[in-house]
């Protein structure tokens, strides 16, 4: 059969089991447009930029499991791509980009719209394509879906010049079968490792489990309980293991790291053994790497050879598929409750609990964590997605919404990326029409990307918009206030008026600023058939709470003051910015942020004596 | 920290040194020196590169060269039986009264003479990096207008194969079955 290079593009899509694309047209891409009108059981997404189109393949991949495609023109549609692709990179998300090229006979001429793409993103792609030739088509394509999803999966890029669609040959989808003789996306462990693996669980006094995004990817929730449950372990997960394992587990410690749980960050200082199941050890989730879980034999189960020993060294590596190691291990393992264990790891949870916002008397102001608390309640019942942009909101989201299934959040962890929010929620509803997706978002990061409401608008979806709004750049707000002496340097940020903004794109908008009527506002939103932008104007300067400073040791958290004077001031007005001199509220926290500042050990080591204000200048540096 | 010699065969095709020559600065680390040539087999190049790590920093390249899908097989000759050569070119100043000095330092270190006109004597110079090193130390009184080195390459000795590493090339069904491996339910 003699096709087009653009008809073999949707041709292989098609046998790929695609059916949805996400794109943007443009001039080195146009005969794949031109084709694509022969293939109606594709639907394109048309956005609003490219950077939307590939995290809307990034959540459309991340709520089905399946490979997202995004398709954009040469020069800058691909180059608006990158901040996506090193998105679906870090967090491990399939996604195929399909990018055009100028002709071959003009790369290299700087010709219009020309840039080098494949140099562009090799770092930021798991393997990338140039094809020139229309019969090489099929293969890259077919190559490119089978790298995204096989192994740790991540983002391929394909390249094609126009030529290259332009031109006919022969499609023969059989021939066009992968033929990548140095890839090697799955391994195995030897047994004797096997054996030293349970030898160690099996003699663990202290065990905990860290359960990464990788228990998701191989769908081993339930294999991940069962070795727990037989061996008494209690779990932690990491941001983007949230949901992997039930919050109302009791299993189920909660988040670690930078802003996890206190009881969490002590447990693994304490524990004697750590399970590391597909997690990578991010200086996020340890802190300062020379006093990370000093006490604790390390096993690490990763899919990825390159994980292991990056940067924790581990005493047993198990390198493979997850679900084949459990299945290996777990009747190896013996009986065990650790009862002691979980009476210290308890003890140290009801702290926690005085310090908790939640539990502070209702001064009428309007939280963060009360809105996503709230909105957890009265959602709970629903078959629910949330997706969360970067800072303050997505931690109090990861801390305050309980997430009891597997891709019930979708959020951008390694690489952090504010305007995530809103393009991976429109993929994740394309992926899951029958369930309620909300965008959790702060101000900042939603007006990075808002234009995607048209796109939302235009495709008939309802999603949920709920903007966190503080009037800040809060998380970086947060860290002026505890290590810049509170000098606000741009992060304090208007907006428009985003109840406008929704109905200026023919959708609903809606503000809320008192608690009690966050309920009445949810119900609004969900009974409404279109997208709805909620406005939730929230408390400017609250911080997320514990906070490990950046570098220092995993125990030594700020913790939220017991008595927080926020909470009991009744008055926002002398929280106002820009530049009022504030009492010293968060004494408390400040002094410890100040003394953690010096890198944890060094500050460790000086005790008191440092805290004054010139030596603590001297740590800084 | 210590000199270590890895051997990548990777498949021949464009963009590929790249792709080497990213992961190495894209991990932070430092090469050495980075050699590519053909082999006996048709499409499959062979790079001899080598860093300066740890042990530990030496594994992690490894395994990151074994990540890149281009990448065909690698080995780490470092605490192996191995040979390791390295060409060089150096174009000597020389007079009447000293160019007999150098012709006698060149056959100190079996170089050869490739090229002689009245001012300067062209010698090529191979063995191990530390001979070539040797050699430029000895003759840079002398002055040394221009000199190029090509970087080592090793081989391992015997006839052993030197690591457990798959095949250079599967066939066709051994990518069926890892297909079929992958779990398409998560």
């Amino acid at each position: 059969m003699k096709l087009t290079g653009a008809e073999i593009i949707w041709e292989c899509l098609q046998k790929e089991g695609v059916d949805v694309v996400f794109g943007y047209p443009g001039g080195a891409i146009l005969p794949t447009y031109d084709a694509m009108t022969k293939y109606s059981k594709i639907h394109h997404v048309l956005v609003r930029h490219e950077q939307g189109a590939t995290h809307m393949a990034d959540g459309y991949a991340r709520a089905s499991g399946r490979v997202g495609v995004a398709i954009a023109t040469s020069g800058p549609g691909a180059t608006n791509m990158v901040t996506g692709i090193a998105t679906a990179m870090m967090d491990s998300s399939p996604i195929v980009c399909i990018t055009g090229q100028v002709g071959s006979k003009a790369i290299g001429t700087d010709a219009f719209q020309e840039t080098d793409v494949t140099g562009v993103t090799l770092p930021i792609t798991k393997h990338n394509y140039l094809v020139t030739k229309p019969g090489d088509i099929a293969r890259a394509i077919r190559e490119a879906f089978y790298i995204a999803q096989s192994g740790r999966p991540g983002p391929v890029l394909v390249d094609i010049t126009k030529d290259a669609q332009q031109m006919t040959c022969e499609f023969d989808w059989e021939a066009a079968a992968p033929r990548l003789p140095g890839y090697r996306p799955t391994h195995r462990a030897p047994s004797s490792e096997f054996a030293r693996a349970a030898e160690l669980i099996n003699s663990a006094k202290r065990p905990l489990i860290l359960a990464g995004q990788g228990i998701l990817k191989s769908g081993t929730t339930a294999e991940v309980l069962k070795l727990a449950k037989t061996a008494g372990i209690p779990i932690t997960t990491t941001l983007l293991g949230i949901g992997v394992i039930p919050a109302s587990s009791p299993f189920n410690l909660g988040m670690m790291g930078m802003h996890g749980e206190a009881w969490v960050n002590e447990a693994i200082q304490q524990a004697d053994l750590l399970i590391a199941l597909g997690m990578r050890f991010d200086d996020r989730v340890t802190g300062n790497l020379k006093t990370y879980a000093l006490n604790a034999k390390k096993i690490h189960v990763d899919i990825d050879p390159t994980e292991i020993n990056k940067n924790v060294p581990v005493d047993v590596a198990l390198i493979g598929d997850l679900r084949e190691v459990l299945a290996e291990i777990q009747p190896q393992v013996k009986k065990a409750d650790h009862a002691e264990w979980w009476a210290t790891i308890n003890a140290s949870r009801g702290d926690a609990a005085v310090r908790d916002i939640q539990s502070l008397p209702d001064s009428g102001h309007l939280y963060a964590a009360h809105v996503i608390n709230d909105l957890w309640r009265l959602t709970q019942k629903r078959d629910t997605i949330v997706v969360t942009d970067v800072g303050q909101h997505q931690m109090w989201e990861a801390q305050y919404f309980r997430h009891e299934k597997p891709r019930s959040l979708i959020t951008s962890g390694g690489l952090g990326t504010m305007g995530f929010a809103l393009p991976a929620a429109i993929g994740a509803k394309f992926a899951c029409p029958e369930k309620d997706v909300w965008v959790v978002v702060g101000d900042g990061g939603f007006q990075m990307t808002s234009c995607e409401l048209a796109t939302a608008e235009q495709e008939g979806i309802k999603v949920n918009v709920a903007i966190i709004n503080n009037s800040f750049l809060g998380m970086v707000r947060q860290w002026q206030e505890f290590f810049y002496d509170k000098r606000y340097a741009a992060t304090p940020m208007t907006g428009p008026d985003f109840v406008k903004l929704a109905e200026a794109y023919r959708l609903k908008g809606l503000r809320c600023n008192k608690r009690g009527d966050v309920k009445a506002t949810v119900e609004k939103t969900l009974a409404a058939k279109e997208t709805v932008v909620i406005d939730f104007v929230v408390e400017k300067e609250d911080s997320v709470f514990p906070m490990v400073p950046a570098g220092a040791d995993l125990d030594k958290m700020i913790r939220r003051p017991k008595q927080d004077v926020m909470l009991e001031s009744g008055s926002d007005k002398e929280w106002e910015m820009p530049g009022s001199t504030l009492p010293n509220v968060f004494a408390e926290a400040k002094a410890e942020a100040k003394a953690l500042n010096g890198r944890g050990k060094a500050a460790r080591a000086s005790g008191p004596a440092r805290k004054t204000p010139k030596s603590a200048k001297s740590n800084r540096r | 920290m210590a000199k270590h010699t890895l051997i990548a065969y990777v498949e021949d095709v464009p963009g590929v040194l790249n792709r080497v020559a990213s992961l190495f600065r894209r991990r932070n680390f430092n090469i050495d020196s980075l050699t590519v040539g053909g082999t006996d087999q048709p499409g499959v190049s062979r790079l001899t590169v080598v860093v300066d790590t740890t042990e530990a920093g030496a594994r992690i390249v490894e395994a990151n060269l074994y990540k890149l899908v281009n990448v065909l097989r690698v080995d780490d000759l470092t605490h192996k039986a191995s040979l390791t050569r390295e060409l060089g070119l150096v174009k000597i100043k020389v007079s009447p009264e000293t160019r007999a000095q150098v012709l006698q330092l060149v056959e100190v270190f079996r170089a050869r003479v490739v090229d002689v006109d009245e001012k300067t004597i062209t010698v090529e110079v191979t063995g191990t990096p530390e001979k070539i090193a040797k050699f430029e130390l000895i003759v840079r009184p002398y002055g040394i207008v221009e000199m190029v080195r090509t970087g080592a390459v090793s081989m391992a000795r015997g006839h052993e194969p030197v690591s457990s590493a798959p095949p250079l090339v599967r066939t066709a069904a051994d990518h069926h079955h890892d297909t079929s491996g992958i779990s398409m339910s998560v």
